[in-house]
């Protein structure tokens, strides 16, 4: 598929942007200066990016709790989302959220969630409304391998399907929910299978192949703009860190990881499909690495350098009349 | 000119119908709403509009684009609900029986309630989610809850109970006009109930409570259909020289202390009349906090006349003997003398 200059430009910096972001939030984390759990996303880029490419910021997006790399695809600011990981003011949702509620109205984030399975129905509010409204935005719902098995997907699934909801379902298939193998907790092979019991399309990609998701994702985002209804696509991808941090990942073989890592970077697989064709240069893609580091390095000052809010916030935001 | 008299469910018809027609971006949904979707027959008045007819007829001035049937998917639904709430709609979505709560309260606990606070008040859910509530028509334990207790604890959700047609509309106005997502309960056996209902629209602003018969010897506080059995029970006490002060909190979620506070500074006596069962109830909740603030008020403990620990007997003389009654209430204010 034909792709401007800019695009790939955009693709190579929002998958970097993530990918530097995400290991220094595993620094970070380390050093005991963000609370809590983080989920870390490093090794999935190209399914974030590649669905995003499609995208403006007027289009919704419903997440999950390995939220970072769709928030960045799709414009939060770092900055700020940073901020919010350290429990900052500053932070995007002034501390109060944290990692696995991130959220950003203005670009159609309509959070992370620490619910496994809770975006697929808010995906069919968004959908509803854009329907409603009888805009052309699309919905991109992110779920995990895990959260296949959960009800609440089934329902969102058939209800898309039988409204026509302008929903792309986007399956992060990355082998795993938790420490459980995608080979023991789902009763199929692909996920994108099951798009046949809801009667709408179903494609499974190699979700580390930028180039296959953007393409899969053109045609899907089409599809619901044109009032054709959801589609399933399932990215079989990879997470090279835990399901959560610190966590020991003694349920991975010993080598699949390193192998991945190797072999099946995306960052790798891009750089190895646009370098020979002189679609980028080497110049361009460095420019990049030192604007982004720069730019995370500046994140996580801001960070530190912020104020923990006053503890009257805590009373703050329950309700709007009071 | 007599008052034009509606029932119950009328009032509540009227009060979505009149909103939808102020305000586009009001949409309902639920199972049955419209009643007979795909049916191509079933637009008109022939359509179910609601399990109890409550919103008989909206499809057919509002259209299928606004009156949404939904299949059985209360999760899918009310999150859906939700997720339209927080991207500019005001839906009303219908969870048909409370205690179906069970299959979807992950969109309102989780999802719901805590949008705007974890988002660090970037979001609003301008969702109304109504619901029958209450027993005494021998549906059994799982369709006869109340559980508005539950709702009434989860910060980030108000929670309505209206007693009469009149305050039915004007509270289910202010509900959809509310910003934040407001659980409204519907009484099942009030449905047929009539009252005076005005027919302009007019909201009755949540977290006001109503002194529906005004006393000087004690105050009973009750929430929905209990109201009626206070009431009873107070013309009873009268004859007994007893003035018993009804107090109708209408919202629970804010709930209006200051209002049973005046009473009970006055009276010197409570009783809390409450469907729930006794533990963590609205009965309990409410007593707890007036003994606390209205402490210098009281002559005696405070009572509460509540349904038992147990679920909702089906057995008509079990049923009965199950939900509180005027005969209860009295002998609990008699109690305090």
């Amino acid at each position: 598929m034909e792709m401007s200059k800019d695009k790939l430009l955009w693709m190579y910096e929002r998958m970097q942007l993530i990918r530097t972001f995400e290991n220094r939030v595993k620094v970070e984390f380390g050093k005991g200066k963000i609370p809590g759990f983080v989920h870390l996303y490093a090794g999935e880029e190209a399914v974030a990016v590649g669905i995003c490419a499609n995208l403006t910021d007027a289009d919704y997006m419903t997440s999950t709790h390995r939220g970072h790399g769709h928030c960045i695809a799709k414009g939060v600011e770092p900055r700020g989302m940073m901020a919010e990981l350290f429990g900052k003011a500053t932070g995007t949702c002034k501390g109060k959220g944290g990692s696995m509620h991130i959220a950003d109205m203005d670009k159609g984030m309509l959070g992370a969630n620490g619910i496994v399975g809770g975006g697929p129905p808010l995906a069919c509010g968004s959908g509803l409304t854009a329907k409603v409204n009888k805009t052309d935005q699309v919905t991109i719902c992110f779920f995990g391998d895990g959260a296949s098995e959960q009800g609440t997907l089934h329902e969102s699934l058939n209800l898309a399907a039988i409204w026509k909801l302008p929903i792309v379902f986007v399956a992060e298939n990355n082998g795993y929910a938790e420490s459980t193998p995608a080979h023991y907790h789902c009763s199929v092979e692909n996920i994108a299978d099951r798009a046949a019991a809801y009667n709408m399309p179903g494609v499974t990609i190699d979700g580390n192949d930028i180039f296959a998701v953007y393409e899969a994702a053109h045609e899907a985002t089409a599809r619901a703009r044109a009032g054709k209804g959801p589609t399933l696509l399932e990215c079989k991808t990879y997470r090279f860190n835990g399901h959560f941090e610190g966590d020991a990942q003694t349920y991975k073989i010993a080598t699949e990881n390193e192998k991945y890592q190797k072999e099946r970077d995306p960052l790798k697989l891009f750089r190895d499909n646009v370098l020979p064709r002189r679609l980028m240069s080497e110049a361009e893609l460095k420019a990049i690495d030192d604007r982004v580091a720069a730019q995370i390095d500046g994140a996580v000052k801001f960070a530190e350098d912020s104020e923990f809010p006053d503890v009257r916030e805590t009373y703050t935001d329950v309700y709007v009349s009071y | 000119m007599a008052e034009r008299q509606l029932n119950f469910g009328q009032a509540l018809n009227e009060a979505m119908r009149q909103e939808m027609q102020r305000d586009p971006k009001v949409i309902l949904m639920g199972e049955d709403v419209a009643g007979g979707a795909n049916i191509e027959h079933l637009d008109g008045d022939e359509a179910w509009g609601g399990v109890l007819g409550v919103t008989k007829g909206l499809v057919k001035e509002f259209g299928r684009e606004r009156i949404l049937d939904t299949p059985i998917s209360e999760s899918g639904f009310i999150g859906a609900a939700v997720g339209a709430a927080v991207t500019g709609l005001r839906p009303i979505a219908e969870m048909m029986f409370v205690g179906f709560m069970g299959v979807c309260f992950d969109q309102l606990l989780n999802q719901g309630a805590k949008l705007r606070y974890m988002f660090g008040g970037k979001a609003k859910v301008p969702v109304v989610i109504r619901t029958i509530y209450g027993g005494g028509f021998r549906a059994a334990a799982q369709h006869s809850q109340v559980l508005y207790s539950l709702f009434t604890h989860i910060p980030g959700l108000k929670t309505v109970v209206p007693a009469t047609p009149y305050d039915a509309k004007g509270l289910l106005i202010s509900s959809i006009r509310d910003d934040d997502p407001v659980i409204f309960f519907e009484d099942i056996t009030l449905g047929a109930m009539k009252g005076p209902v005005p027919e302009e629209p007019y909201a009755i602003p949540l977290g006001k409570a109503d002194i529906k018969r005004p006393g000087t010897d004690l105050t009973i506080v009750a929430i929905g259909k209990m109201v009626h059995h206070a009431l009873k029970a107070a013309d009873e006490l009268q004859k007994q020289g007893k003035s018993a002060e009804v107090i109708d909190p209408r919202t629970l979620s804010p709930f209006d202390e200051e209002t049973v506070l005046q009473s009970v500074q006055k009276t010197g006596r409570l009783v809390v009349v409450d469907e729930s069962h006794p533990r963590c109830s609205m009965a309990t909740d409410i007593a707890a906090f007036i003994a606390d603030k209205g402490f210098d008020y009281l002559n005696g403990p405070i009572k509460t006349v509540t349904a038992p620990h147990t679920p909702v007997p089906f057995s008509p003389p079990l049923e009965d003997h199950y939900l509180p009654n005027p005969q209860k209430i009295t002998q609990a204010a008699l109690s305090l003398f």
